[in-house]
Protein backbone atom coordinates (compact mmCIF):
# COMPACT_ATOMS: atom_id res chain seq x y z
CA UNK A 1 0.00 0.00 0.00
CA UNK A 2 1.83 3.20 -0.85
CA UNK A 3 0.94 6.40 1.33
CA UNK A 4 1.38 10.04 0.89
CA UNK A 5 4.19 11.66 3.05
CA UNK A 6 5.39 15.03 3.10
CA UNK A 7 9.09 15.22 4.28
CA UNK A 8 10.02 16.39 7.67
CA UNK A 9 13.10 18.19 6.25
CA UNK A 10 11.76 20.17 3.47
CA UNK A 11 8.38 19.38 3.17
CA UNK A 12 8.60 17.51 -0.28
CA UNK A 13 5.12 15.55 -1.28
CA UNK A 14 6.37 12.05 -1.57
CA UNK A 15 4.14 8.74 -1.96
CA UNK A 16 5.90 6.01 0.73
CA UNK A 17 5.84 3.35 -1.88
CA UNK A 18 5.78 -0.76 0.28
CA UNK A 19 9.31 -1.25 1.25
CA UNK A 20 10.80 -4.45 0.76
CA UNK A 21 12.47 -5.62 4.41
CA UNK A 22 15.47 -3.86 4.95
CA UNK A 23 15.14 -1.23 2.70
CA UNK A 24 15.93 2.06 3.55
CA UNK A 25 13.97 5.43 2.28
CA UNK A 26 14.80 8.99 2.02
CA UNK A 27 13.80 12.03 0.30
CA UNK A 28 14.98 12.56 -3.14
CA UNK A 29 15.38 15.85 -2.88
CA UNK A 30 17.11 16.47 0.71
CA UNK A 31 18.36 13.31 1.92
CA UNK A 32 16.51 12.99 4.48
CA UNK A 33 16.38 9.55 6.42
CA UNK A 34 11.76 8.80 5.94
CA UNK A 35 11.86 5.36 6.65
CA UNK A 36 13.46 1.47 7.01
CA UNK A 37 10.95 -1.37 6.92
CA UNK A 38 12.02 -4.10 10.07
CA UNK A 39 11.98 -8.06 9.66
CA UNK A 40 9.90 -8.84 12.07
CA UNK A 41 9.99 -5.27 13.75
CA UNK A 42 7.11 -5.76 16.39
CA UNK A 43 8.23 -8.97 18.14
CA UNK A 44 11.94 -7.75 17.77
CA UNK A 45 11.41 -4.64 19.17
CA UNK A 46 9.23 -5.98 22.31
CA UNK A 47 12.31 -8.92 23.34
CA UNK A 48 14.54 -6.45 23.12
CA UNK A 49 12.39 -4.34 25.48
CA UNK A 50 12.14 -6.73 27.88
CA UNK A 51 15.63 -7.74 28.32
CA UNK A 52 15.92 -4.10 28.43
CA UNK A 53 13.52 -3.64 31.57
CA UNK A 54 15.76 -6.54 33.04
CA UNK A 55 18.94 -4.85 32.86
CA UNK A 56 17.23 -1.67 33.81
CA UNK A 57 16.46 -3.43 37.38
CA UNK A 58 20.06 -4.74 37.79
CA UNK A 59 21.43 -1.66 37.29
CA UNK A 60 19.74 0.44 39.76
CA UNK A 61 19.79 -1.88 42.47
CA UNK A 62 23.23 -3.35 42.48
CA UNK A 63 26.76 -1.59 43.19
CA UNK A 64 28.20 0.20 40.35
CA UNK A 65 31.63 0.78 41.28
CA UNK A 66 34.07 0.36 44.07
CA UNK A 67 36.85 2.68 44.60
CA UNK A 68 40.31 1.83 46.72
CA UNK A 69 42.79 4.04 47.27
CA UNK A 70 45.06 3.63 50.80
CA UNK A 71 42.98 1.19 52.61
CA UNK A 72 40.09 2.98 52.30
CA UNK A 73 37.49 1.91 49.70
CA UNK A 74 33.91 3.48 48.69
CA UNK A 75 31.40 1.46 46.55
CA UNK A 76 28.60 3.48 44.89
CA UNK A 77 25.30 3.08 43.13
CA UNK A 78 24.21 4.22 39.61
CA UNK A 79 21.81 6.80 41.53
CA UNK A 80 25.13 7.72 43.97
CA UNK A 81 26.17 10.96 41.97
CA UNK A 82 22.59 12.08 42.03
CA UNK A 83 21.79 12.20 45.46
CA UNK A 84 25.52 13.74 46.07
CA UNK A 85 24.78 16.50 43.45
CA UNK A 86 21.97 17.17 45.66
CA UNK A 87 23.34 17.13 48.70
CA UNK A 88 26.09 19.47 47.45
CA UNK A 89 23.33 22.05 46.40
CA UNK A 90 23.11 21.23 42.64
CA UNK A 91 19.94 20.37 42.50
CA UNK A 92 19.51 21.49 39.26
CA UNK A 93 22.31 19.54 37.17
CA UNK A 94 21.34 16.48 39.38
CA UNK A 95 17.53 16.64 38.02
CA UNK A 96 19.43 16.56 34.59
CA UNK A 97 21.37 13.72 34.95
CA UNK A 98 18.40 12.03 36.46
CA UNK A 99 15.60 12.21 33.40
CA UNK A 100 18.24 12.28 31.12
CA UNK A 101 19.91 9.12 32.22
CA UNK A 102 17.47 6.98 34.26
CA UNK A 103 13.63 8.83 33.85
CA UNK A 104 13.90 8.86 29.78
CA UNK A 105 15.47 5.37 28.93
CA UNK A 106 13.27 4.11 32.00
CA UNK A 107 9.69 5.90 30.13
CA UNK A 108 11.06 5.07 26.59
CA UNK A 109 11.15 1.51 27.19
CA UNK A 110 7.62 0.78 29.55
CA UNK A 111 5.87 3.19 26.54
CA UNK A 112 7.02 0.61 23.94
CA UNK A 113 5.59 -2.10 26.13
CA UNK A 114 2.45 -0.56 26.70
CA UNK A 115 1.80 0.15 23.51
CA UNK A 116 3.55 -2.91 21.38
CA UNK A 117 2.57 -5.70 23.95
CA UNK A 118 -1.65 -5.38 23.21
CA UNK A 119 -0.85 -3.81 19.30
CA UNK A 120 1.15 -7.39 18.76
CA UNK A 121 -2.06 -9.19 19.51
CA UNK A 122 -4.37 -6.64 17.71
CA UNK A 123 -5.07 -4.42 20.75
CA UNK A 124 -4.97 -0.70 21.71
CA UNK A 125 -4.81 0.10 25.04
CA UNK A 126 -6.11 3.77 26.48
CA UNK A 127 -3.76 6.74 25.28
CA UNK A 128 -1.37 4.32 23.31
CA UNK A 129 -1.11 6.84 20.28
CA UNK A 130 -0.17 9.69 23.05
CA UNK A 131 2.16 7.74 24.54
CA UNK A 132 3.95 6.98 21.56
CA UNK A 133 4.04 9.93 20.46
CA UNK A 134 5.43 11.07 23.80
CA UNK A 135 7.98 8.23 23.29
CA UNK A 136 8.89 9.79 20.09
CA UNK A 137 9.28 13.19 21.09
CA UNK A 138 11.98 12.52 24.22
CA UNK A 139 14.02 10.23 22.56
CA UNK A 140 16.64 12.62 21.77
CA UNK A 141 16.32 13.46 25.65
CA UNK A 142 17.50 9.64 26.90
CA UNK A 143 21.55 9.70 26.59
CA UNK A 144 22.82 6.35 28.38
CA UNK A 145 25.42 5.86 25.44
CA UNK A 146 26.80 9.26 26.05
CA UNK A 147 26.95 8.67 30.05
CA UNK A 148 28.95 5.38 29.08
CA UNK A 149 31.60 7.39 28.03
CA UNK A 150 31.61 9.52 30.62
CA UNK A 151 31.85 6.24 32.53
CA UNK A 152 34.96 5.18 30.48
CA UNK A 153 36.90 8.53 30.77
CA UNK A 154 36.59 9.23 34.87
CA UNK A 155 37.78 5.32 34.91
CA UNK A 156 40.67 6.72 33.41
CA UNK A 157 40.98 9.89 35.28
CA UNK A 158 40.77 7.55 38.63
CA UNK A 159 42.90 4.90 38.00
CA UNK A 160 45.45 6.68 38.28
CA UNK A 161 45.31 7.36 41.93
CA UNK A 162 42.98 4.63 42.99
CA UNK A 163 41.57 1.23 42.26
CA UNK A 164 38.10 0.80 40.38
CA UNK A 165 36.65 -2.08 40.46
CA UNK A 166 33.40 -2.40 38.40
CA UNK A 167 30.47 -4.08 39.84
CA UNK A 168 27.35 -6.28 38.48
CA UNK A 169 25.18 -2.92 37.97
CA UNK A 170 28.36 -1.86 35.51
CA UNK A 171 28.22 -4.62 33.27
CA UNK A 172 24.44 -4.45 33.09
CA UNK A 173 24.51 -0.50 32.19
CA UNK A 174 26.73 -1.58 28.96
CA UNK A 175 24.53 -3.97 28.13
CA UNK A 176 21.20 -2.14 28.79
CA UNK A 177 22.95 0.68 26.38
CA UNK A 178 23.30 -1.96 23.40
CA UNK A 179 19.45 -3.68 24.10
CA UNK A 180 17.78 0.32 23.88
CA UNK A 181 20.13 0.93 20.82
CA UNK A 182 18.87 -2.67 19.19
CA UNK A 183 15.31 -1.55 20.61
CA UNK A 184 15.30 1.58 18.88
CA UNK A 185 16.77 0.36 15.49
CA UNK A 186 14.21 -2.48 15.04
CA UNK A 187 11.36 -0.02 15.35
CA UNK A 188 9.33 0.93 12.87
CA UNK A 189 6.99 4.03 14.01
CA UNK A 190 5.21 3.80 10.45
CA UNK A 191 4.68 0.43 10.98
CA UNK A 192 3.48 1.06 14.48
CA UNK A 193 1.00 4.33 13.09
CA UNK A 194 -0.67 1.95 10.46
CA UNK A 195 -1.07 -0.68 12.87
CA UNK A 196 -2.43 1.70 15.72
CA UNK A 197 -5.04 3.00 12.82
CA UNK A 198 -6.66 -0.46 12.63
CA UNK A 199 -6.54 -1.97 15.84
CA UNK A 200 -9.38 -2.22 18.31
CA UNK A 201 -9.65 0.00 20.75
CA UNK A 202 -9.84 -1.61 24.76
CA UNK A 203 -12.56 0.10 26.03
CA UNK A 204 -13.45 0.98 29.74
CA UNK A 205 -15.77 -1.54 30.38
CA UNK A 206 -13.34 -4.11 29.40
CA UNK A 207 -10.25 -3.48 32.01
CA UNK A 208 -11.63 -2.12 35.37
CA UNK A 209 -8.35 -0.43 35.51
CA UNK A 210 -8.62 2.07 32.81
CA UNK A 211 -11.88 3.27 33.83
CA UNK A 212 -10.64 7.19 33.60
CA UNK A 213 -10.31 7.09 30.31
CA UNK A 214 -13.39 8.10 27.76
CA UNK A 215 -13.00 6.77 24.56
CA UNK A 216 -15.50 7.12 21.58
CA UNK A 217 -15.72 4.60 19.32
CA UNK B 1 5.17 20.32 -4.85
CA UNK B 2 5.14 20.91 -1.01
CA UNK B 3 3.02 20.32 1.64
CA UNK B 4 2.56 23.74 2.37
CA UNK B 5 1.57 24.57 -1.49
CA UNK B 6 -0.93 22.01 -1.66
CA UNK B 7 -2.15 23.16 1.64
CA UNK B 8 -1.72 19.81 3.86
CA UNK B 9 -0.30 19.82 6.83
CA UNK B 10 2.54 16.84 8.02
CA UNK B 11 1.94 16.13 11.50
CA UNK B 12 5.06 17.00 13.40
CA UNK B 13 5.10 13.42 15.50
CA UNK B 14 3.66 10.95 13.76
CA UNK B 15 4.18 12.49 9.93
CA UNK B 16 0.16 11.71 9.23
CA UNK B 17 -0.36 14.51 5.99
CA UNK B 18 -3.48 16.42 7.73
CA UNK B 19 -5.82 18.91 5.41
CA UNK B 20 -4.52 22.61 6.52
CA UNK B 21 -7.02 23.40 8.79
CA UNK B 22 -9.27 26.85 7.97
CA UNK B 23 -11.00 26.82 11.52
CA UNK B 24 -10.65 29.85 13.79
CA UNK B 25 -8.37 28.85 15.70
CA UNK B 26 -5.85 26.56 13.65
CA UNK B 27 -3.71 26.28 16.95
CA UNK B 28 -5.95 24.29 18.62
CA UNK B 29 -6.14 22.11 16.00
CA UNK B 30 -4.53 18.35 17.01
CA UNK B 31 -3.90 15.48 14.90
CA UNK B 32 -6.35 12.84 14.75
CA UNK B 33 -3.74 10.19 15.17
CA UNK B 34 -1.50 11.45 18.21
CA UNK B 35 -2.75 14.26 19.51
CA UNK B 36 -0.13 16.47 18.25
CA UNK B 37 -0.64 20.28 17.95
CA UNK B 38 -0.74 20.71 14.12
CA UNK B 39 1.38 23.79 12.80
CA UNK B 40 2.36 23.89 8.87
CA UNK B 41 6.07 25.37 10.00
CA UNK B 42 7.15 25.31 14.03
CA UNK B 43 5.48 28.26 15.59
CA UNK B 44 7.83 31.10 16.17
CA UNK B 45 10.90 28.89 14.91
CA UNK B 46 13.25 31.67 14.09
CA UNK B 47 12.57 34.40 16.95
CA UNK B 48 12.87 31.73 19.68
CA UNK B 49 15.97 29.98 18.19
CA UNK B 50 17.53 33.16 17.78
CA UNK B 51 16.67 33.44 21.47
CA UNK B 52 18.24 30.44 22.51
CA UNK B 53 21.26 30.48 20.55
CA UNK B 54 22.09 34.36 21.82
CA UNK B 55 21.52 32.64 25.65
CA UNK B 56 23.91 30.01 24.93
CA UNK B 57 26.35 32.06 23.70
CA UNK B 58 26.57 34.19 26.90
CA UNK B 59 26.65 30.83 29.16
CA UNK B 60 29.46 29.46 26.63
CA UNK B 61 31.78 31.80 28.41
CA UNK B 62 30.99 30.81 32.62
CA UNK B 63 30.27 27.05 31.50
CA UNK B 64 34.62 27.32 29.88
CA UNK B 65 36.12 29.62 32.77
CA UNK B 66 34.20 28.87 36.00
CA UNK B 67 35.74 25.98 37.56
CA UNK B 68 33.05 22.13 37.28
CA UNK B 69 35.02 20.80 39.90
CA UNK B 70 36.80 21.34 43.29
CA UNK B 71 39.07 19.01 44.30
CA UNK B 72 39.37 19.34 48.60
CA UNK B 73 42.88 17.06 50.25
CA UNK B 74 42.68 17.11 54.10
CA UNK B 75 40.06 19.43 54.67
CA UNK B 76 41.72 22.03 52.13
CA UNK B 77 40.64 22.81 48.79
CA UNK B 78 43.81 21.96 46.68
CA UNK B 79 42.68 22.69 42.77
CA UNK B 80 39.93 24.13 40.59
CA UNK B 81 39.23 22.42 37.30
CA UNK B 82 37.35 24.08 34.57
CA UNK B 83 36.52 21.92 31.22
CA UNK B 84 40.33 23.28 29.28
CA UNK B 85 42.14 22.10 32.59
CA UNK B 86 40.80 18.67 32.37
CA UNK B 87 41.90 18.63 29.20
CA UNK B 88 45.33 19.41 29.57
CA UNK B 89 45.48 17.48 32.76
CA UNK B 90 44.53 14.47 29.75
CA UNK B 91 47.30 15.64 28.01
CA UNK B 92 50.01 15.75 29.95
CA UNK B 93 49.13 12.47 31.93
CA UNK B 94 49.69 10.92 28.02
CA UNK B 95 45.83 9.97 27.51
CA UNK B 96 45.50 12.00 24.41
CA UNK B 97 42.83 10.52 23.16
CA UNK B 98 40.85 11.38 25.96
CA UNK B 99 41.82 14.67 25.85
CA UNK B 100 41.05 14.83 22.07
CA UNK B 101 37.25 13.21 23.02
CA UNK B 102 36.89 16.46 25.92
CA UNK B 103 38.04 19.07 24.22
CA UNK B 104 35.65 17.67 20.77
CA UNK B 105 32.60 17.15 23.13
CA UNK B 106 32.64 19.78 25.60
CA UNK B 107 34.71 23.05 23.83
CA UNK B 108 34.05 22.59 19.26
CA UNK B 109 30.94 21.16 19.57
CA UNK B 110 28.60 23.40 21.64
CA UNK B 111 30.66 26.08 19.72
CA UNK B 112 30.19 24.65 16.02
CA UNK B 113 26.50 23.52 16.89
CA UNK B 114 26.03 27.16 17.97
CA UNK B 115 27.58 28.96 14.90
CA UNK B 116 25.76 26.44 12.91
CA UNK B 117 22.79 27.75 13.90
CA UNK B 118 23.63 31.00 13.44
CA UNK B 119 24.73 31.27 9.84
CA UNK B 120 21.33 29.01 9.13
CA UNK B 121 18.95 31.66 10.95
CA UNK B 122 21.02 34.45 9.17
CA UNK B 123 20.77 32.79 5.88
CA UNK B 124 17.54 32.39 6.75
CA UNK B 125 17.52 36.42 7.23
CA UNK B 126 18.62 37.17 4.11
CA UNK B 127 16.48 34.95 2.32
CA UNK B 128 19.60 33.08 0.29
CA UNK B 129 18.39 30.49 -1.69
CA UNK B 130 21.78 28.80 -2.64
CA UNK B 131 22.79 25.51 -1.47
CA UNK B 132 19.57 24.02 0.45
CA UNK B 133 20.92 20.68 0.41
CA UNK B 134 23.97 21.40 1.94
CA UNK B 135 22.54 23.88 4.52
CA UNK B 136 19.71 21.01 5.56
CA UNK B 137 22.83 18.80 6.31
CA UNK B 138 24.59 21.22 8.95
CA UNK B 139 21.33 21.33 10.05
CA UNK B 140 21.20 17.53 10.65
CA UNK B 141 24.76 17.61 11.98
CA UNK B 142 23.66 19.48 14.69
CA UNK B 143 20.70 17.57 16.16
CA UNK B 144 23.15 14.97 15.87
CA UNK B 145 26.29 15.71 17.68
CA UNK B 146 25.07 18.08 20.56
CA UNK B 147 24.04 15.09 22.86
CA UNK B 148 27.59 14.41 23.04
CA UNK B 149 28.27 17.38 24.77
CA UNK B 150 26.78 16.42 28.09
CA UNK B 151 29.57 13.59 28.37
CA UNK B 152 31.39 16.38 30.97
CA UNK B 153 28.49 16.65 33.17
CA UNK B 154 28.37 12.53 33.58
CA UNK B 155 32.15 12.70 34.35
CA UNK B 156 31.44 14.89 37.28
CA UNK B 157 28.90 13.27 38.39
CA UNK B 158 30.94 9.88 38.70
CA UNK B 159 33.42 11.68 40.28
CA UNK B 160 31.49 13.34 43.20
CA UNK B 161 29.58 10.13 43.80
CA UNK B 162 33.39 7.95 43.94
CA UNK B 163 35.86 10.50 45.55
CA UNK B 164 34.38 11.10 48.58
CA UNK B 165 36.96 9.72 51.32
CA UNK B 166 35.66 12.76 53.68
CA UNK B 167 38.77 14.30 55.76
CA UNK B 168 41.15 12.40 53.47
CA UNK B 169 39.74 14.08 49.82
CA UNK B 170 36.57 15.64 48.47
CA UNK B 171 35.40 15.94 44.65
CA UNK B 172 32.45 18.78 44.93
CA UNK B 173 31.28 20.25 41.41
CA UNK B 174 31.37 23.64 41.39
CA UNK B 175 29.20 26.31 39.28
CA UNK B 176 30.50 25.84 36.01
CA UNK B 177 29.20 22.88 35.50
CA UNK B 178 25.86 23.61 36.32
CA UNK B 179 26.50 26.79 33.46
CA UNK B 180 27.47 23.84 31.56
CA UNK B 181 24.53 21.69 31.93
CA UNK B 182 22.13 24.28 31.29
CA UNK B 183 24.53 25.76 27.91
CA UNK B 184 23.76 21.86 26.44
CA UNK B 185 20.36 21.97 27.26
CA UNK B 186 19.71 24.81 25.58
CA UNK B 187 22.04 24.23 22.79
CA UNK B 188 19.64 21.02 22.13
CA UNK B 189 16.59 23.19 22.26
CA UNK B 190 17.48 25.86 19.73
CA UNK B 191 18.63 22.78 17.58
CA UNK B 192 14.75 21.84 18.18
CA UNK B 193 13.12 24.72 17.61
CA UNK B 194 15.12 25.35 14.30
CA UNK B 195 12.38 24.28 11.02
CA UNK B 196 14.49 23.06 8.23
CA UNK B 197 11.53 23.39 6.22
CA UNK B 198 12.14 27.31 6.04
CA UNK B 199 15.57 27.01 3.71
CA UNK B 200 13.72 25.16 1.19
CA UNK B 201 10.68 27.62 1.49
CA UNK B 202 12.47 30.70 0.69
CA UNK B 203 14.17 28.81 -2.40
CA UNK B 204 10.76 27.80 -3.52
CA UNK B 205 9.57 31.99 -3.18
CA UNK B 206 12.38 32.69 -4.77
CA UNK B 207 11.83 30.74 -8.19
CA UNK B 208 7.94 31.16 -7.62
ZN1 LIG C 1 13.21 16.14 2.15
Amino acid sequence: MNSIIACHDCDLLLTLPELEMGVVAECPRCGAFLRRTQFNSLNRTLGWVSAGLVLYVIAVSFPFLSMTTKGISKTTALTSGIVVLYQQNMAGMGAVVLVTCLLAPLFSMLSLLYVLAPLRLGYRFPWAAQLFAWYLRLRPWSMMEVYMLGILISMVKLTKMALVIPGPSFYSFIGLIFVLAASSVSLDPHLVWSKLAKAHRVHQEWYPLFRFTHEKS
Amino acid sequence: MTGRKAGLISCHTCHLICPCPDLPSPEFHQCPRCGTRLRVRKTNSIPRCWALVLASFILYLPANLVPITTTTVLGRPSKSDTIMSGVIYFLDSGSWYIALIIFIASVVVPLMKLFILTFLLTSLHFGWDWLPLERTRLFRLTELVGRWSMVDIYVVTILVALVRFGAFANIEAGPGAAYFAALVILTMFAAESFDPRLIWDRMEDHNA
